[in-house]
């Protein structure tokens, strides 16, 4: 049994970050709450008890970018499958968006082309064209050299302000740059823990000592939950 | 050098040729050497070039025929779950029985025409072409799936995105063994009964002892069954230029 009776809540427009030891459950979580995966019990609503189905985007590990299409048409993705109209205005705010993750000059470009991390960039830009309220992140910038996912970090955490955020990530440091809350998943059946609220907003400098002294308990608590039943 | 090497081959396997006759001195009736089967091509061509012509249609009609029959069964069984318990022993029947045990039969139904060489060409490529498209059709890439199921997309959209343009390549790999194995479909058909036709021609050459007529036929034939293959591959490759480049014959 990986889940029994368990509360996940999240406030919204703000980004929850999601820590934990491997298979603990954060994928199932997520995939859970996206829909993905069944055989569980149990309900995803909004605070007005509204299910969320269809207000949801998500984004993986792995940019699942389609590699027969263009930059663009990938970003696009969404609409093609739900039989919109790709053209005008729908076009001009996915090009809008490649601009804003700086890939205005690859939207023609096959992903084959692209470096990881323009890739990722990429992903980000198709998750964001859906105009979803709530965004599920697994891991979503873990292939990433530690550069790389340091300038992605800061972009993806300017442009899903406002949006409620679940964030699966096992690098303390990014669920302190990026997280308003982060919380840790232990045991089995898995357990969250109360949430860490580090200050200030994201995307944080990680000189930042609060962050440091943040980082150390974070690390003490996940220490905790390896050794967690 | 890419063009001098199939020629450098074909001389070495000339000059090997001519050894054998040399050294067994068999008659030219048993082996002729490669400068009488080259004096037959030279004396004899429209005639060969007209033969050739139709089994190449054969193969081409074949290869079309057995493409869209081949695409629409992966399709359907893809489509269909139940109709994969009904398919699929069908499949395996229709590779399982040799066509050349067949072509008897197609020759009866269809006369010595064109249409059971076609006929002979589409089954025998029907199975390569399905299997290969069903298969490809069968693996997607569970996170494109995914994803695309939060996004919304119903299962005909995500089919049509999604899963036809994933399952192109493994097509493509069943399309290049269909072209390999077609000629010998369309062969086949013309050996057990035709008025036209390589096959044909090699028969008729083959009762009148006129053995170098029968290789310069043979000739023709692989030159034509080569040349379709690097067209096929060649607008293949064309067709997918997103595909990796290590599926090809150039590896």
């Amino acid at each position: 049994m990986l889940f029994e009776k368990l509360d996940l809540e999240l406030p919204g427009g703000l980004i929850t970050c999601l820590l934990g030891p491997s298979g603990v459950g954060k994928t199932s979580l997520l995939r859970l709450i996206a829909g993905l995966a069944h055989g569980a019990k149990g309900s995803v609503a909004d605070h007005r008890a509204t299910p969320v189905a269809g207000r949801i985007a998500y984004m993986a590990q792995q940019d699942l970018l389609l590699p027969w299409c263009s930059v663009l048409n990938n970003v696009l993705l969404g609409a093609r499958l739900r039989g919109e109209a790709t053209t005008g205005a729908i076009e001009a705010r996915a090009r809008e968006l490649l601009a804003r993750v700086r890939l205005a000059d690859s939207a023609l470009a096959r992903p084959a082309q692209l470096s990881g991390g323009m890739r990722q960039r990429a992903a980000l830009a198709r998750t964001l064209m859906e105009q979803r309220p709530i965004v599920l992140m697994d891991e979503p910038f873990s292939g990433l050299d530690a550069i790389t996912r340091y300038e992605i970090q800061a972009l993806a955490a300017r442009l899903l302000a406002g949006r409620t955020v679940l964030l699966v990530t096992h690098d303390p440091l990014e669920a302190l740059r990026l997280g308003h809350r982060v919380q840790v998943m232990s045991g089995r059946p898995a357990r969250l823990d109360a949430a860490l609220e580090p200050p200030g907003e994201p995307p944080r400098d990680p000189a930042d000592p609060a962050l440091l002294t943040h980082q150390a308990e974070l690390l003490k608590r996940l220490a905790q939950a390896r050794e967690a039943p | 050098m890419s063009l001098l090497r199939p020629v450098i081959i074909l001389l070495a396997l000339a000059g090997l040729w001519q050894a054998v006759v040399w050294i067994s001195d068999a008659p030219a009736y048993i082996l002729p050497g490669p400068a009488r089967v080259a004096a037959m091509l030279a004396a004899r061509w429209p005639e060969l070039l007209e033969h050739g012509a139709l089994t190449l249609a054969e193969i081409v009609l074949g290869l079309v025929l057995g493409t869209l029959l081949g695409t629409t069964s992966a399709l359907i069984i893809a489509w269909f779950r139940p109709a994969r318990h009904w398919l699929m022993p069908v499949l395996v029947v229709s590779q399982a029985i040799p066509v050349f045990a067949l072509a008897p039969i197609l020759v009866l139904w269809l006369g010595y025409g064109m249409a059971s060489k076609v006929a002979m060409a589409t089954l025998i490529i029907y199975f390569p072409v399905t299997a290969a498209f069903f298969d490809g059709l069968r693996r997607t890439e569970p996170g494109w799936l995914d994803l695309a199921r939060t996004m919304g997309g119903s299962r005909s959209s995500i089919l049509r995105h999604i899963r036809i343009p994933a399952a192109l390549p493994a097509l493509t790999s069943g399309l290049r063994v269909a072209t390999a194995v077609a000629p010998i479909g369309a062969v086949v058909g013309e050996w057990v009964g035709s008025s036209g036709g390589l096959g044909y021609l090699m028969l008729q050459a083959n009762a009148r002892m006129q053995i170098d007529l029968m290789f310069a036929a043979l000739f023709v034939l692989g030159v034509f069954a080569v040349g379709l293959y690097y067209a096929v591959d060649w607008a293949l490759r064309r067709a997918l230029p997103w595909q990796a480049d290590d599926a090809g014959p150039t590896d």
